[in-house]
Order: structure tokens, then C-alpha cells, then sequence
């Protein structure tokens, strides 16, 4: 009855066009088109490369070349490409993700989303997969300007692995924890400032031994600062396993994601 | 706050619901959608709770927000084809972007987009999956009349092939044309349903009116008329018969017309409109 209706009153654009057949595509490929949408989103957008591209490379360029900041013994890249490595992961993971996700909650994208047959954790995991893509590209093109000026790594390439992946975990983890409890505009604002907080203040481009032996302690428990480090004795120092580092990064992990995951709010 | 709202929709059909701003019709949608858990009270669409059984729901059911829900950076056709990739079974994404007149803003991003072409590319959003029942809430706000007209053939295509929809709207004539139903809410409870017609048979009653020398015997008319009715004399010389107005009635009007010699001049027969009738229950007095 209904088919029969369809067929004869069917204007234009075909009998049927929209006669129901639903179902969610197969679960992997929707996560691998959300996590290509996330991806090229991201990498159009002018704010974003300036922050997790330009500043990183030029940071690295410049304070290698310009005998600005005193980075102890040894050459300046071998303390600098470290330590913009772990910039360049705060840069995506908290900053880059805080404030993109923020406005995506603002404008309904995550509420429109939410009523799509893509579940949450599936969303979640696409959000992950375009921070872990971006930041691929952000340490090859790093990695290939250190090694342009000079840059010799040393260390296990697994562990260099693992401290990045637990430094996104938690940078990610208090990224979404802000931009699921802020107003956009407040993310923007805060995500920002941290940014550049955590880029003098992390052991990012200044040693934290110039700071006084207090604030250094304190410094120290930071996760800019705790990657940064593990990275410095891995890749500079050739240490095995910074185990201290990767403690302060996975406490840091699961305090972002347990709070992200219990405070964030959708909508 | 919505209480003791009840709302059954028919497969296949458009259910408007209709109701002033802050009515509740945003709230009911939502619960609809699982967006909100209802205090108390049932909820089931396409049989299942849409809270807890949402992510069955999901893939069945194609939902058009009020505003909002594109990523401010992407492409228009970007987006409807990403939605249509989460679905297994799309319908054609050139063909729906062809016939929402949305050719233009493929390579827009989303932000730079007009008003009415966010409206569609979210209406297109909500079809593209091929869903059995489509949620709309208030989809030709803001529209320009082609637009709307884009819209409601849409809806009317939607119908024809089978896909239930639920929209909300505060436009009548939207409504009285859409509708199969239409409930009428207002402070979160549901005071009149119906088909438009019954409504407008219903709530309020029709109207006579003819011009004829002034100074006629209404109370002679009267008595020619069954119970119900009213007749009187608006102003001299114009007059108005008002009750279940039939072609019986009318037939009555004239032949006393006849008998008294009179010529009804402008007659015409006034069926209240869905207007009338959505005013004459939720009042007539703004509300914020």
C-alpha cells in the first residue's frame, strides 16, 4: 500500500528516494570517516597550523640558531628538539583538541552527533585517532628541521613511543576536561594561556634548573614538563626507561580522563 | 517542564505539533530523541526507549536540530556526505544537495552559509540516512517563501515514500498544510489534537456573512435555523449566521432570503483556520 503510494505520487528525484532503509554503516568505517573529517578540519584551519605547526618549527629554528636562552652543555637542538616534541603534543592534544572540541559542543556538533549512529566512545576514538595522525606529521617535519640543524638522537625509539603516547593521553584528557566544562570562549581563552604558560614555564625551550629550587619541584610535576624531561633523557642522554616521567604522565592521564569522563558535558 | 503530555504517531504520516514559544514542543522532541531522560512517565518510539535503547534508535531515526550541529569549518556538501557515510543504505548525496537547491554552498564552509541554506543543509542531514522517522524541529524558521515550499515538498516526498515525520512549528498554514496531526501544546501539555480539519470543525465555529438591506428580522432567521446557531446584525445592513455551518444551512439562509425578498449580497461562507483556532486555545495575549 505504502510502495504503491511511492510509486505514484512520487514527484521527482525517482519513486522511492527516501522509502526507509536504515542502518548504521559497519562500525570501522565510521570511525575512520570521522577521524578523516577531524583530520583535514584541523589541518585547514589557519589558527590551528600557526599553533601546532609554525610556532613549534619556528620555536626550534630560532632558539637553535640564536644563542637566546642558555640550554646548559651540549648543543642547544639536542635540549630544544626534545623538549618541541613534547610542545608539539600539547599544542594538538590539549590545546588544539580543548578548543576545537569546545566550539564543537557550542554549535551542537557533539549534541547533533550524539543522535547519529556513531556512538560516543566511537566519536571519542575518531577524536584520538586525528589527534595521533596530526601529531605524526607535526614529529616527522620536527624531526626532520632538528636533524637539518643538526640534531642527533639517541635512546629507544619504543620508549620514545610510549612517553608520547602517555603525554597525549593526559594532555587530551584535561583538554576535553576543560572544553566539556567551559564556555567556549573561556576554552579559547584558557587553553591558550596555559599554552604559553607551560611553553616557558614546562622545560620546553628553558631548563628548569634556572628556576628556584622550590618552583623547579613543583615545575617538575607538570606533564609538559615530565614529557619534555623523559623525552631529554631518552633521545639526549640515551636513558632506558624514564620511569619517574612516565609516572607523573599516566597520574596525570588518568586524573584528565577520569574527570573528562565523568564532567564533560555534551550539550 | 512538560507534564502528562501524551503523543501517538501513525507510520507514514506528519504530526505537527504546534504550540507558543516555551510550549514545551522543543522538550518533547528532545525526549523523543534521547536527548533528555523523562522524569517520569514512558517514552517509546518505533517501540523502543530512546534513552535506553538508544543505540538502537539511532540509525532508524534522522534528526533535524533547531540550530546548529555542523563543524563551523566544514563544506556544506562535506558534511551531508560525512552523514551519509555513517549510514549503511544513504540515498544519492549529489541528488539531495541537487533538489535542496544546495549546489551552490558544496565548497561554503559552514559558517559562511545563509541562514536558510544552514536550515536545509541540516534538513538534508536529517534524510540522508533514509530514516524510518524524522524529527524536525522547526524547519522552515527563518526560511524565504521558495524555501519553505522547498521544505514542505520535501515533507510531502518524505510522506509518500513512507517515512513518518514529527516537526514542530509555530506556523499554522505550515501545519494546516503539512499535518496529518497536529497537537496543539501549550505549558507543557497537549490541549487539542486532531486532523486539521477536525480541529478547525471542532474548536472553534464557522461563519455565514451576507450584506442585505438593513434592518432585517434576525429573529425571524433565527427561527428558521436549528438550535446551535446564532444570527445577528454586525452593523446595519451586514449580517452573520455562525454555528456548524452545511450546505444545508446555507440552503436555509437563502431560501429565508428568498421569502423575505432579499438579494444576500457578498455572501460568504468564513471556515475558521487553524489560526482561529490555536489563538482561541492558548489566547490571544503575547507570552515571553
Amino acid at each position: 500500500m505504502r510502495a504503491e503510494t511511492a510509486e505514484t505520487t512520487e514527484p521527482d528525484g525517482g519513486p522511492g528516494t527516501f522509502a526507509p532503509r536504515p542502518g548504521a554503516a559497519p562500525l570501522g568505517r565510521m570511525i575512520r570517516a570521522q577521524a578523516a573529517l577531524e583530520t583535514r578540519l584541523l589541518l585547514r584551519n589557519g589558527e590551528q597550523l600557526l599553533l601546532i605547526i609554525v610556532i613549534p618549527t619556528l620555536l626550534l629554528t630560532l632558539f637553535s640558531s640564536v644563542d637566546v636562552v642558555d640550554t646548559g652543555d651540549g648543543d642547544a637542538v639536542d635540549f630544544l628538539a626534545p623538549g618541541v616534541l613534547a610542545l608539539a603534543v600539547l599544542s594538538t592534544a590539549f590545546t588544539g583538541q580543548a578548543i576545537a572540541t569546545g566550539f564543537e559542543r557550542r554549535y551542537g556538533v557533539l549534541k547533533r552527533l550524539g543522535a547519529s549512529p556513531l556512538p560516543r566512545w566511537g566519536l571519542m576514538t575518531a577524536k584520538t585517532c586525528a589527534v595521533l595522525v596530526t601529531e605524526v606529521l607535526q614529529i616527522a617535519l620536527l624531526t626532520a628541521v632538528a636533524l637539518a640543524l643538526g640534531w642527533s638522537p639517541h635512546g629507544n625509539p619504543a620508549t620514545v613511543a610510549l612517553l608520547l603516547l602517555l603525554g597525549t593521553a593526559a594532555f587530551s584528557g584535561l583538554g576535553l576536561l576543560m572544553a566539556g566544562t567551559l564556555k567556549a570562549e573561556v576554552t579559547l581563552a584558557a587553553a591558550n594561556l596555559v599554552f604559553l604558560l607551560l611553553l616557558f614555564g614546562g622545560g620546553v625551550i628553558v631548563p628548569l634548573s634556572k628556576f628556584p629550587g622550590g618552583v623547579e619541584a613543583v615545575l617538575h610535576l607538570l606533564p609538559v614538563a615530565a614529557l619534555s624531561d623523559g623525552l631529554r633523557d631518552v633521545l639526549r642522554d640515551g636513558a632506558r626507561v624514564p620511569w619517574s616521567d612516565l609516572g607523573v604522565l599516566a597520574a596525570w592521564a588518568v586524573l584528565g580522563l577520569g574527570a573528562a569522563g565523568r564532567l564533560f558535558r555534551w550539550e | 517542564m512538560v507534564d502528562g503530555l501524551t503523543l501517538s504517531v501513525a507510520h507514514g504520516s506528519v504530526t505537527a505539533v504546534l504550540g507558543p514559544n516555551g510550549a514545551g514542543k522543543t522538550t518533547t522532541i528532545e525526549t523523543c530523541e534521547g536527548y533528555r531522560r523523562p522524569d517520569a512517565g514512558s517514552v517509546r518510539v518505533l517501540g523502543l526507549d530512546p534513552w535506553a535503547d538508544a543505540a538502537r534508535l539511532r540509525p532508524r531515526v534522522g534528526v533535524m536540530l533547531q540550530s546548529g550541529g555542523v563543524y563551523p569549518g566544514a563544506r556544506g556538501a562535506e558534511m551531508l556526505r560525512h552523514t551519509a557515510s555513517l549510514h549503511a543504505h544513504p540515498v544519492d548525496v549529489d541528488a539531495l544537495i541537487e533538489r535542496l537547491g544546495l549546489g551552490s554552498c558544496g565548497r561554503t564552509v559552514y559558517r559562511r552559509l545563509s541562514g536558510g541554506q544552514q536550515q536545509r543543509l541540516a534538513l538534508a542531514m536529517a534524510v540522508v540516512g533514509r530514516p524510518e522517522l524524522v524529527f524536525l524541529d522547526e524547519p522552515t524558521a527563518g526560511l524565504d517563501p521558495q524555501a519553505r515550499r522547498a521544505t514542505w515538498d520535501l515533507v510531502g516526498e518524505l510522506r509518500a515514500d513512507g517515512v513518518s515525520v514529527i516537526l514542530t512549528t509555530h506556523h499554522m498554514d505550515e501545519a494546516e498544510q503539512l499535518a496529518d496531526r497536529v497537537h496543539i501544546v501549550e505549558a507543557g501539555k497537549v490541549i487539542a489534537s486532531g486532523s486539521p480539519e477536525e480541529l478547525c470543525r471542532g474548536g472553534a465555529e464557522n461563519s455565514l456573512r451576507f450584506s442585505g438591506r438593513p434592518g432585517l428580522d434576525v429573529a425571524s432567521l433565527l427561527t428558521a435555523l436549528p438550535a446551535e446557531c446564532t444570527a445577528v446584525e454586525l452593523a446595519p445592513g451586514s449580517y452573520r449566521v455562525t454555528g456548524n455551518v452545511t450546505p444545508q444551512l446555507l440552503a436555509t439562509v437563502t431560501s429565508w432570503c428568498a421569502q423575505h425578498g432579499v438579494l444576500p449580497d457578498r455572501l460568504s461562507v468564513e471556515r475558521h483556520t487553524l489560526e482561529d483556532v490555536f489563538l482561541e486555545l492558548t489566547g490571544k495575549e503575547l507570552r515571553a
